[in-house]
């Protein structure tokens, strides 16, 4: 699924670390990600995955290493920053504005000022435009524009909705590279099924997409190449195949030494 | 034979039918919808007129419409932008005196005094509640509960601005009936104004803070000039209160910062109907009556205020307003199970 | 030496203020607005029960604080156990409640200096050559005892450290068969048995005035938010830095600005470090 894969990395993270007083969360982590291509990180709880997304997405200061973005240093930058300049990610409890109707949850990021900047300035969108934008983009991802679901207030929709306003949030912001936290929890195999294909047309528009995964088969049907984390530490890289036969992965998974036949 | 039963809420068949855009075509439907807004509007219109044979009820009116605007800013703040501001009474005296002293020491007319003033307090608020913005709830909650307490005491302890007599020397406005008007149109175009900024981008996105600020942050969007913007326009309404009334009542005072004036917002808010912007108007237009026949009870007002919040909050009671409008948008009925 | 044994005496007040409202406040995480308002109530009712029913000082005393731990535990029964968990609900109704209680109070008639506690002794005493009252060192005393015997109950006794379990982890605690509601009731009565025993030992020194109920409240807030919310430590220092902080401030300028130091160190603290310079919570932490 990594069509579209240019050669310049979007998004480098070298070296970075993460303490929590005496925990260590994270050690010295690498990746690098390029426009259209999609990289799983996978590892048991603990392992310091969702600490890395928070690192990189600027919600928690690393303690050592450093992230770059298109060329820039974002390290030190706060979430929203991090997010304006095309960085986006999706939260693993899900965080819908639960007062607010499905449409206008998506009016928040299309009023953010990256959106308005990547469209000229062209005055401020008024609430009829912006309304129109939000129901197009919940369409894409799956909202039917006629029902009633897109007026629904955000606390009354299911799980698997809310999974796709979540990304949808994500997708209203434009962006250049999203990190999905565990996107595919929660879901059942049609949710899943019907997510895939879009996910595909994402990374076709040159998005780059980080998945935290569990769901190890949903996951290999999307990533190109996958990153093994145990204990806030890299130990294995490269095609899902093949990392998730390694015997690393497994000790660190299941505590064996051998694979059991 | 009959089954149990339960209560059963449907809503009228003229809202339903009202609901759409349709509804344009219809003058019943019309009707229906616009009756509560006409009745509102027209009410207040008609009230100095109503009440110009008692002139003491009058300038009580006038007082409640002052402070329905701190219960705008209160409600504003606590229940779109999720910040909770108790001491409402900080904006007003702050308003206060910055039109007092564009009055009475610069000599500004009442037309200019009033507007500076607002803006002026509006910017002093906002510049003094920043720093408190990026603190949880109860933290904020203390520190703006501590702004007019620290403010008059200040004032009373350096003696500045008058210290706590205050001075006098201020304008009138002239005119009865531009006192009244004037202060009746800015109320209802502040509701109108609000009601409709929260359902703008800008005030949508002040409404997502409350719900979850960090979401917010993921979408690209600074929180802290969200919330910047939410005080900013709160401060207005609430410094609006103060200026008028010194232009009212000719002069000012550290009882400007007094403590009537940030429980009776809440108060108001709180049966009013949290959230809906016109409830505070509502509240303020039925405690400050009630607060005036307490009057001879003197600090018993106070605590009727705050013994009617008590219960309210308690009973986690819904408010009037939205009370009302469900009683008029649907109707329930007993139906088999 | 005077600005010594006096900042002393003033520390020890803020302390016996404080240690009431931190008390409720570090088990039940409910800030207690209603404190002051306890604390003048406290000090009405030793009053009645001492000049309008002729009791003997030491019952008198005794039934002020019973009625004290009742009102407390009344106001958490009948408000804040109904909305506990929403926490601006919390900090309005508390607020809401000790103002009905204290213009309850100004409206019946306690202002001005028509109402007054005894001292425990009367007559002078010279310490390290600084003369000083017999009730000052009480308060001092007082002020010592309090500390020792509530670390002596948390740590030691079944109920206190069945306080502190709640107050480190309320799911776990429930988990463990403490009841959290039963706990919080406790902690409700033990607060406003020591704003009352508060009362009785400060309120001698000047009237009872409905004044000093919010007195009482700031200053109360002022240690605990410094000191850090929840924390023994905390509110011992900062006790001690705001006490000596305020006796200088009325010796050196005028008494008004008292007031003034404290309400500017709780804005200060709360601006500079929330959580309180020993303040076990940080709840600025990002928590995603």
């Amino acid at each position: 699924m990594d069509r579209g894969v240019s050669d310049e990395p979007l998004l480098v993270v070298s070296g970075l670390s993460r303490r929590f007083g005496g925990v260590v969360a994270l050690d010295g982590v690498d990746l690098s990600v390029r426009a259209g291509e999609v990289l799983g990180i996978i590892g048991p709880n603990g392992s310091g995955k969702s600490t890395l997304v928070n690192c990189i997405s600027g919600f928690v200061r690393p303690t050592g290493g450093s992230v770059r973005f298109r060329g820039r240093a974002i390290t030190h930058l706060a979430p929203h920053r991090v997010a304006a300049l095309g960085l986006t990610r999706t939260f693993q409890t899900l965080r819908p504005f639960h007062r607010l109707p499905a449409y206008q949850n998506l009016v928040v990021p299309l009023s953010s000022p990256r959106v308005r900047r990547l469209e000229g300035g062209r005055g401020r969108g008024h609430r009829g435009e912006r309304d129109a934008q939000a129901i197009d983009i919940l369409e894409e991802l799956g909202f039917e524009r006629d029902s009633r679901v897109p007026y629904q207030v955000a606390s009354q929709l299911p799980t698997g909705h809310l999974k796709r306003l979540e990304l949808a949030r994500c997708i209203a912001l434009r962006p250049q590279v999203i990190l999905c936290d565990e996107i595919f929890s929660g879901l059942s195999p049609s949710e899943i099924a019907s997510l895939v294909p879009l996910l595909g047309k994402l990374t076709e528009q040159g998005i780059a997409l980080v998945m935290i995964e569990h769901r190890l088969r949903a996951l290999f049907q999307v990533a190109g190449r996958v990153m093994a984390l145990d204990r806030g530490r890299k130990i294995v890289e490269g095609g899902p195949r093949a990392v998730v036969e390694h015997p690393a992965v497994r000790e660190a998974y299941l505590g064996l030494e051998e694979v059991p036949s | 034979m009959e089954g149990p039963r339960r209560r059963e809420r449907i809503e009228r068949g003229i809202k339903v039918r009202s609901d759409s855009v349709y509804a344009l075509s219809s003058l019943e439907d019309l009707c229906y919808l616009a009756a509560p807004r006409v009745l509102l509007v027209a009410g207040l219109l008609l009230m100095p007129l109503f009440l110009a044979p008692l002139p003491y009820w009058n300038r009580v009116a006038l007082s409640a419409c002052v402070l329905a605007f701190l219960a705008l800013s209160f409600d504003f703040l606590a229940n779109h932008a999720g910040l909770l501001c108790l001491g409402g009474a900080f904006l007003y005296g702050v308003g206060a005196y910055a039109a007092a002293l564009l009055n009475a020491e610069l000599g500004l007319p009442v037309a200019l005094s009033i507007p500076l003033g607002t803006v002026l307090g509006a910017l002093f608020c906002t510049l003094a509640i920043l720093p408190c913005l990026s603190l949880r709830g109860i933290y904020f909650a203390l520190v703006t509960l501590m702004y007019p307490l620290l403010m008059s005491r200040l004032i009373e302890a350096t003696g500045a601005l008058g210290g706590t007599e205050g001075f006098r020397g201020i304008d009138g406005f002239g005119s009865r009936w531009v006192e009244e008007y004037a202060l009746i149109g800015v109320l209802l175009a502040a509701t109108f104004g609000l009601r409709r900024f929260v359902t703008e981008p800008a005030g949508l996105v002040i409404q997502a803070v409350k719900d979850d600020d960090q979401a917010v942050r993921a979408a690209g969007i600074s929180v802290t000039w969200c919330r910047t913007k939410a005080v900013f326009v709160a401060s207005l309404s609430g410094c609006f209160a103060g200026a008028y009334y010194v232009h009212m009542y000719q002069s000012v005072g550290v009882s400007a910062f007094a403590l009537d004036l940030s429980i009776l917002p809440i108060a108001a808010v709180v049966i009013g109907g949290p959230g809906t912007l016109l409830g505070a108007v509502l509240g303020s237009l039925l405690l400050v009556p009630l607060g005036e026949l307490l009057r001879d009870f003197g600090s018993l007002r106070i605590a009727a205020y705050a013994l009617i919040l008590t219960v309210v909050v308690v009973l986690r009671s819904e408010g009037l307003l939205p009370f009302f409008a469900r009683k008029y948008h649907q109707l329930e009925r007993w139906t088999e199970v | 030496m005077e600005v010594l044994i006096y900042g002393s005496v003033q520390s020890a007040s803020l302390f016996i203020m404080a240690c009431g409202f931190s008390l409720v406040y570090g088990i039940t995480r409910l800030p207690n607005f209603a404190h002051g308002a306890l604390y003048v109530f406290s000090g009405y009712a030793a009053w009645v029960f001492l000049q309008r029913l002729g009791l003997p000082y030491p019952l008198a005393a005794l039934l002020a604080l019973a009625a004290a731990a009742a009102l407390g535990v009344a106001i958490y029964q009948l408000v804040l156990r109904r909305i506990r968990g929403m926490e601006m609900s919390e900090v309005i109704a508390t607020y809401a409640v000790g103002l009905v209680i204290l213009e309850g109070l100004r409206w019946a008639g306690v202002r001005g200096t028509t109402h007054s506690l005894p001292v425990f002794a009367d007559g002078n005493v010279t310490v390290l050559g600084v003369p000083i009252d017999y009730q000052r060192i009480a308060i001092v005393v007082v002020a010592l005892a309090l500390l020792g015997l509530l670390s002596a109950f948390t740590h030691f006794s079944r109920a206190g450290r069945a306080l502190r379990a709640v107050a480190q982890d309320e799911r776990a605690a429930m988990m463990l068969g403490i009841d959290p509601d039963r706990t919080a009731t406790v902690a409700v009565a033990l607060g406003s048995v020591l704003a009352g025993a508060g009362a009785l030992v400060l309120l001698p020194l000047g009237s009872i005035v409905v004044q000093e109920g919010y007195k009482v409240l700031i200053y109360a807030i002022a240690v605990c938010v410094v000191g850090g919310l929840g924390s023994w430590t905390g509110t011992v220092l900062a006790s001690l830095v705001l006490g000596f902080a305020q006796y200088v401030t009325a010796f050196y300028g005028k008494a008004h600005y008292q007031m003034v130091v404290m309400l500017a160190a709780i804005v200060l603290t709360l601006l500079v470090r929330p959580s309180g310079f020993l303040g076990r919570q940080k709840e600025l932490e990002e928590r995603v």
